[in-house]
Formats: C-alpha cells, sequence, structure tokens
C-alpha cells in the first residue's frame, strides 16, 4: 500500500468517526430541545469579527435562557439582509456605514457621512420605513474600512493617505475582497473620491488578503480598522484624509418578527449596547484570527468581562487553542459537530440528486420523443452549469430566502444536467438495431421504451446521475454561504479566520463524500446494468476492482 | 448441428396459423424530397406456403418492398394485403406479431438471453405455452434448448445468432415470415449450415416466406420463386429455370449468365 492509499484510508476512517459520531448528540440534542419558545435565529457574514459578534449575541441570548440558532458565515451583505427581510433569519451584525451604501444605497452630505450619530438616524429611521427592520443601538466600536500597506511599500512610495496611495496608484496592484470591489462606498468610491487607479486589482477571500498581502503577492488590500491581523502583519493603516468613508459603527441589525413578538430578545440584545470599544474589539479579534482560540471561549470571556454573564461553560474551559494541536488532534477534536456537518451534508445531497432523477430522467426521455427541442433545452441546462455556485444561490433569495430550501433548488439545478443528457443520449443511441427489430415484431412504444431501451440505456443514465453526484457533493460546500450548513461551513468559516486546519476538516471529508458517493452509485450502476454488461465486462474490471477497494 | 432434432409443427399442442397468400398492388414509395421512386408502381403474389426470393443489388427496392408488409414502410400508393385483407386494416402492431421478421444482423436483444429473445412473439400475444413454443422454435432452428436457451447473444456465433433470430420469428408459428438477408453477413460455411437448417423449417412449417437476397444462386436454392428488381421495379418473376431460358430483360440475362459463370468456375476448381 502506498503513502497515498494510507492517507485515503485514514481519511475514510476519520469520516466513519465523524459520521458514528455525529449521530448520537444530534439525537441527544434533539431530545433535549423542548424549551418552548421558538429559537432566535442568529446570523452573521463571513469574517472574522462578523462570526464572533455572532457568537456573543448567541451566548448573550443563551445565558438568559433563550433558544439559539446559529446560522453564521452567510455569504454577503445582500445574502445576509435578504435573509433579515424574508424572515430566515433574526438578527446579525452589521455596519451603520454599510446599511447607508450598500442597504439602502443612500448617501449623506460628507459632514452627517462622517458622522457617526447621523448616520445611525438616517439608517434607523430608514430601514425601518423601507423594510421593518429595526438597528438596536450600536455596540460601540467603529469597524471602517482600513486600507492596508506594507511598512515598506509605505516607505518606499511615502505612502501616509489615501491620496498618497492614489498618487502612487499606478504603481500598485490592490488585493481587495469582492465585496468592496462591488460595494460604491468600496473601490469605486476610492476612484471617484481619490481619483484612485491602481495598476491592477486582483479579487481575494477574506481570509485570504493578509498573507496575500504579507507575501508581496498584492501592495494593498481593503481591511477593517478592528481586524486582529492588521497587528500581526505590522501593516500601516492609511489615512482618509478627505473623510470618504462614513462611520462604521457595529450594532444589531434585527428582523422585523424578533422586534415585534420577542421583547425579552432585544432587551437581552440591548445589554451589549455602547459596552464594546475600539480596543476591546481589536483584542478579541486578535484571539481568534491571530491566536486561533475557540471563538465560543472569546465571546464567553467577553461577555463574562462585561459582567453579562457570571456562568463559565465547563465544556469549554478546557478547549486549548486551535494552533496548539496538529491537524490529526484537531480533527479528531472537531469530529463530533463535523459528523453532523457530514450527515447534513449527505442529506442535502442525496434530496436534491434524488429530486434531480425524478425530473431529468422523465425529462431525458421526453427530450427523445421530441427531438427539436432537445439541443436548446439541454443547451439551457447546460448554461445553468456555468453559473457559478454563488451567483446562483444569490439569485435564489429573493425567491426563496436562505436555508436548506434554496440550496436544495440550487443543486437541483446542477444536478439536472448530467442527468437529463445521460438519458437522453443512452435512450437515442441504445442499440438500433435492436430497437428496430422489437418494433418489427410488434412491441409498442412503450414497450419498447421500458423493455428495450431503458435497459440499455441504464448503464450511460448511471453515469450520469454519478457526475450529478459528485458535482453536487462539491457544490453543497457552497450551500454554507446561504445558512444550509453541511461541509461548506467549516470552510468559509475557517477561510473567513485564515484557519488552514478547519477549512481541512470541512475540505477532506467532502473529498471522502464525493469518493464513497460515487463508489456507492458504482455498485447500484453494475445492479441496473444489463446482465449481458456484466457479464462481458466482469473479466476487464476485476483486476481494477481490486485495486481499487484496497487502496481506499 | 445443422442436422439437430427437428420437431415437425404437427406434433405440437396449440396450433399453427395456416400460411397467408401475399400481395402487392400498384404500391409506389418515394424517399426523402428528391421524390425519387424506391418502388415504382410494384406488383406482386407469394401463393399461400410459397418461398418467394426477392433478388436484386442494393437500392433495388427489394428491402422496401419486404419491409411494405409489416409496415415499417407505409407506401405512398398501392394496396398490400395478407390472405386478402389490407395490412392497413389491423391495428399495426398486431400485424407485426403475425408477421416473422429476421433481419441481415439479427436484431436480438442482447440484454435478454436466447429463451427470452425467442419467446418474444409469444408473449406479446399472450399465449399461455410460450416455453413449449420456444422449446420447437430453437430446436427447428437446430439449437438445442438445454444447451443455448439460458446464453446472452453475445456469447454466441454470428451463425448461432441468426438462429435465435429465425427461432424467434417462426416461434408464435405466424402465417408467413419476412427475411432481410439473413445470412448475409455469415461466413461461407455457416452460411451453408444456415441455410440447410432454413430449409428444414420451412419443410416443417410450411409458412409463406418472403426472402430478401442480392445473391441470385441463393434465391435460386431456396425460393420457389423468384422476383428480381431493379431500381424500384419488378424486372421478371418466375422460377429460376424461366429466369434462364426466357429472361424478359438484358438485366435478368446478364444476372443469369454471371452467376452461373461463377458457379462454373467453383466447379472447375473442385
Amino acid at each position: 500500500m502506498n503513502g497515498r492509499a494510507r492517507r485515503l484510508m485514514h481519511l475514510g476512517g476519520f469520516l466513519a468517526a465523524c459520521l458514528i459520531a455525529g449521530v448520537a448528540p444530534a439525537e441527544a440534542q434533539r431530545a433535549s430541545a423542548a424549551i418552548p419558545a421558538t429559537p432566535v435565529i442568529v446570523a452573521s457574514k463571513p469574517f472574522g469579527e462578523s462570526y464572533l459578534l455572532c457568537e456573543l449575541f448567541a451566548q448573550l441570548l443563551e445565558s438568559r435562557g433563550l433558544a439559539v440558532e446559529r446560522r453564521p458565515g452567510l455569504g454577503a451583505t445582500e445574502i445576509a439582509f435578504g435573509a433579515i427581510r424574508s424572515g430566515a433569519i433574526d438578527v446579525y451584525p452589521e455596519y451603520t456605514g454599510t446599511g447607508l451604501i450598500a442597504i439602502l444605497h443612500d448617501s449623506l452630505p460628507d459632514s452627517l457621512a462622517r458622522s457617526p450619530k447621523a448616520v445611525f438616524a438616517h439608517v434607523t429611521r430608514a430601514t425601518a420605513d423601507r423594510y421593518g427592520a429595526r438597528w438596536l443601538p450600536p455596540l460601540g466600536f467603529e469597524n471602517t474600512y482600513a486600507i492596508a500597506v506594507r511598512k515598506e511599500t509605505s516607505a518606499r512610495y511615502g505612502l501616509h493617505t489615501l491620496s498618497d496611495l492614489a498618487r502612487a496608484g499606478p504603481a500598485l496592484t490592490g488585493g481587495l475582497t469582492a465585496d468592496f470591489i462591488g460595494r460604491p462606498d468600496g473601490l469605486a468610491g476610492l476612484r471617484r473620491a481619490y481619483g484612485l487607479s491602481p495598476r491592477a486589482v486582483k479579487p481575494l477571500a477574506p481570509g485570504l488578503k493578509y498573507q496575500a498581502l504579507a507575501a508581496g503577492a498584492v501592495d494593498f488590500i481593503d481591511g477593517y480598522s478592528t481586524d486582529g491581523l492588521l497587528a500581526k502583519y505590522d501593516l500601516v493603516v492609511l489615512d482618509d484624509d478627505r473623510r470618504f468613508f462614513p462611520a462604521y459603527e457595529a450594532a444589531a441589525l434585527v428582523g422585523t418578527r424578533l422586534a415585534r413578538d420577542r421583547p425579552d430578545a432585544i432587551a437581552a440584545l440591548t445589554l451589549l449596547s455602547g459596552r464594546l470599544d475600539e480596543g476591546t474589539m481589536r483584542r478579541a479579534n486578535r484571539r481568534v484570527e491571530v491566536d486561533g482560540e475557540d471563538m465560543r471561549v472569546v465571546a464567553r470571556d467577553l461577555l463574562v468581562g462585561l459582567g453579562l454573564s457570571g456562568r463559565a461553560h465547563p465544556s469549554d474551559a478546557g478547549a486549548a487553542p486551535r494552533n496548539a494541536l496538529g491537524l490529526g488532534a484537531y480533527l479528531w477534536s472537531v469530529r463530533v459537530p463535523i459528523g453532523r456537518l457530514t450527515l447534513r451534508h449527505l442529506l442535502l445531497v442525496a434530496i436534491a440528486l434524488a429530486l434531480a432523477v425524478v425530473v431529468a430522467v422523465p425529462l431525458g426521455l421526453a427530450l427523445e420523443r421530441v427531438r427539436g427541442a432537445a439541443e436548446p433545452v439541454l443547451g439551457a441546462l447546460g448554461v445553468l452549469q456555468t453559473i457559478p455556485s454563488i451567483a446562483l444561490l444569490v439569485f435564489m433569495i429573493p425567491l426563496l430566502g436562505v436555508g436548506v430550501r434554496p440550496a436544495l433548488v440550487a443543486l437541483w439545478l446542477y444536478a439536472l444536467y448530467p442527468i437529463a443528457r445521460g438519458t437522453f443520449v443512452g435512450v437515442t443511441d441504445a442499440d438500433p438495431k435492436a430497437v428496430e427489430a422489437a418494433e418489427a415484431l410488434g412491441m409498442t412504444a412503450h414497450q419498447r421504451l421500458l423493455q428495450v431501451r431503458l435497459p440499455l440505456a441504464a448503464p450511460v443514465i448511471m453515469a450520469g446521475v454519478r457526475t450529478a453526484a459528485v458535482i453536487t457533493v462539491g457544490a453543497a460546500t457552497l450551500a454554507a454561504f446561504i445558512g444550509a450548513g453541511g461541509l461548506g461551513e467549516p470552510i468559509v468559516t475557517g477561510l473567513a479566520l485564515a484557519d488552514t486546519r478547519m477549512v481541512l476538516s470541512g475540505a477532506l471529508p467532502a473529498a471522502a463524500l464525493a469518493l464513497l458517493v460515487d463508489g456507492a452509485l458504482a455498485l447500484v450502476a453494475r445492479l441496473v446494468t444489463p446482465a449481458y454488461r456484466r457479464s462481458t465486462s466482469r473479466k476487464r474490471r476485476e483486476p481494477s476492482n481490486a485495486r481499487g477497494s484496497s487502496s481506499i | 448441428m445443422t442436422d439437430e432434432v427437428v420437431a415437425p409443427l404437427s406434433k405440437a399442442g396449440g396450433t399453427a396459423s395456416a400460411p397467408a397468400a401475399l400481395r402487392a398492388s400498384g404500391v409506389v414509395h418515394t424517399f426523402g424530397a428528391s421524390g425519387a421512386r424506391a418502388l415504382d408502381a410494384v406488383d406482386f403474389e407469394a401463393p399461400a406456403g410459397a418461398c418467394v426470393a426477392l433478388v436484386g443489388e442494393s437500392g433495388s427496392g427489394k428491402t422496401t418492398l419486404l419491409r411494405c408488409f409489416n409496415r415499417m414502410v407505409e407506401p405512398r400508393a398501392g394496396v398490400i394485403t395478407v390472405d386478402g385483407r389490407d395490412v392497413r386494416d389491423l391495428p399495426v402492431e398486431t400485424l407485426r406479431r403475425t408477421m416473422g421478421y429476421v433481419p441481415q444482423d439479427g436484431g436480438l436483444l442482447p440484454h435478454w438471453t436466447v429463451r427470452r429473445n425467442a419467446g418474444l412473439v409469444p408473449r406479446l400475444l399472450g399465449l399461455d405455452d410460450v416455453e413449449q413454443r420456444v422449446d420447437e422454435a430453437l430446436a427447428l432452428a437446430g439449437l438445442a434448448p438445454a444447451v443455448y436457451g439460458s446464453r446472452y447473444p453475445h456469447e454466441l456465433s454470428g451463425g448461432q445468432r441468426q438462429r435465435v433470430a429465425l427461432a424467434r420469428a417462426v416461434a408464435a408459428r405466424p402465417p408467413a415470415i419476412l427475411l432481410d438477408e439473413p445470412f448475409g453477413a455469415l461466413d461461407a460455411i455457416s452460411r451453408a449450415d444456415l441455410q440447410s437448417a432454413f430449409e428444414e423449417l420451412r419443410r416443417a412449417t410450411g409458412v409463406t416466406t418472403l426472402l430478401v437476397t442480392h445473391d441470385l444462386a441463393e434465391a435460386a436454392r431456396l425460393g420457389d420463386w423468384l422476383v428480381v428488381m431493379r431500381a424500384g421495379r419488378v424486372e421478371q418473376r418466375g422460377s429460376f429455370s424461366e429466369l434462364r431460358h426466357s429472361p424478359a430483360t438484358a438485366y435478368v440475362q446478364t444476372l443469369v449468365e454471371r452467376t452461373l459463370a461463377g458457379l462454373a468456375r467453383l466447379e472447375e476448381s473442385a
């Protein structure tokens, strides 16, 4: 057995352990979930501070005896706010400046835009009027954009302000989050306000931009002023000398239903208003992003420090910082939650795939009857495949909100094409001479389909199903962006926190799951393959099968 | 193998349909937009119980004419009758189940065993002695049911596959069978074997047979009557002897001479 095979075996063992570990606690949890009120759904956007505030909100609510459901890491501002509007989540941490520009698409006169009070007053009123959502009083700190450069870049080009950056811009490459590139208070605004025109702009995932900057792959990035990583990499934050960025005060943004029906939750969340200063937040972010401490521990310490909770969670007390563990030990320490996520992942894939088979096989058969429509319809399904998953998920939100439903629909759409094409091609190409003879001997069209063409097409249809299954296992990792859970959760969170091991704790089981699902479907394929094909191919396949099974 | 047991039909249970008379009158068919005539006012008749061989080159229209009898081709004009009855008066599947059919390559269903293939038409007809008919038909075609019944088509030789196709065509004891170059794709030895098996089968069943072939020698050996076709028209009808001694056209004369010359060369070299 070679090294690769051994690693695969360990991975399989890990996955099995996850599955076993995941089932039992999930059952136990369900049994004890007898708290009467519906849980408050607390969410976040996919970057470190948002995760931490989400956990803080959640623990605060729990400390007041309220049931909480966590939906951290929703893909972007549109997704998170869309979820607030549709009632799919109840609360998430947002920033007033973001509310002003990215949610309301408003602008205030420069003097007012720099005034935290004026911005808060405006967004509170406008958000309530237009969307019925409510901003709770700000938490007490601002987290504005911090355009940052390396120290040596600052020294070389004499960069201290954004005006300096605009002057040196043509020589510099920006590494910016997609969010920032697209927002009116992002790159477009900087171009307008400062005349900034960088040599190039590279879109980067939030968790990667600091590493990219430190490695010299880019020259400046859009950080957040409270990011722990600003200090870790010893970066220079450029001064917004023309006062372009509005005030970005952090606050809890609350959906209509929670604001109306749950005064207990509102009262609890309001306890945080004005209590978190910038220094406290930066230190807390640093513990999570730089030191790799468990977010739950940091959030609990914050609550205890603020006198909002006296209770320590004994189960978490001994949790070592993530950085202190080796990869194997880390994976072992997260086997229970990963097991749960793996089950959920599998469930998402299974449901989406089953629904796709139910629709795409009859569709493929129908297209064989109406050949003229085949290429247009299959072409359209093929185009769906080319839409990036995250874009497809965002399109779903206005229709289906966030959570499991839009994720299932998106996965279902991805799975349709390979199955429909496999069915169409399989039935169209099924041994034409045999099909003709069956017709000439008096089989009806229906009999030919069920007794001849489908059995002959089965291997090709199954190949389509297997392709769809592997695609779906991969695409389902992105379902985490819209709060559907699954193995994408640690991937998204890990990317946001630049935590490679957390990313691997989702990615490795997802890869193993893809192999397992494909293998399981290969067995199904053997069962539906007509005996004559099995018996001819057995001789050829057996040796390769034997190799395959010994290495997994 | 060719001389395996041939069970006479009379011994078998169930009923065999009486051989049917087949007739085509004024049949015209065109293919495609060009309107080229594949069949041009064809008249011909196969008396009940006869084996009529349709002979001609590729594109002469012989296969098209054959396929008019099971309505795999619907001619543009003219009438096709079976025992005087227009084939269009029957539901198409009903008609086809009474017309045995053997295409050139057998057209066996690759995912079915020999038994299941041979029993196709009796099962479609809902007959209650399917297994018995399969045994009988396989024996007629020169295949021992116990040996070959559970095999799949890919496990057979080309000649054995054609035997299964023959068995499938006669298992329901139809009044007529349609054979489209059934021996065309075989090597010379299998071909001679299968031709003998076919003659035995004909003797045992007396089923009316339309046999399409491009080989005049084969037509002469197997057919009671020959119909020579060329470019969608019938050149001549008659026995081989009639064709030889009073050819109706120069084409028929050439065809006969060439065939005889070939046989003569064979004779000399032997």
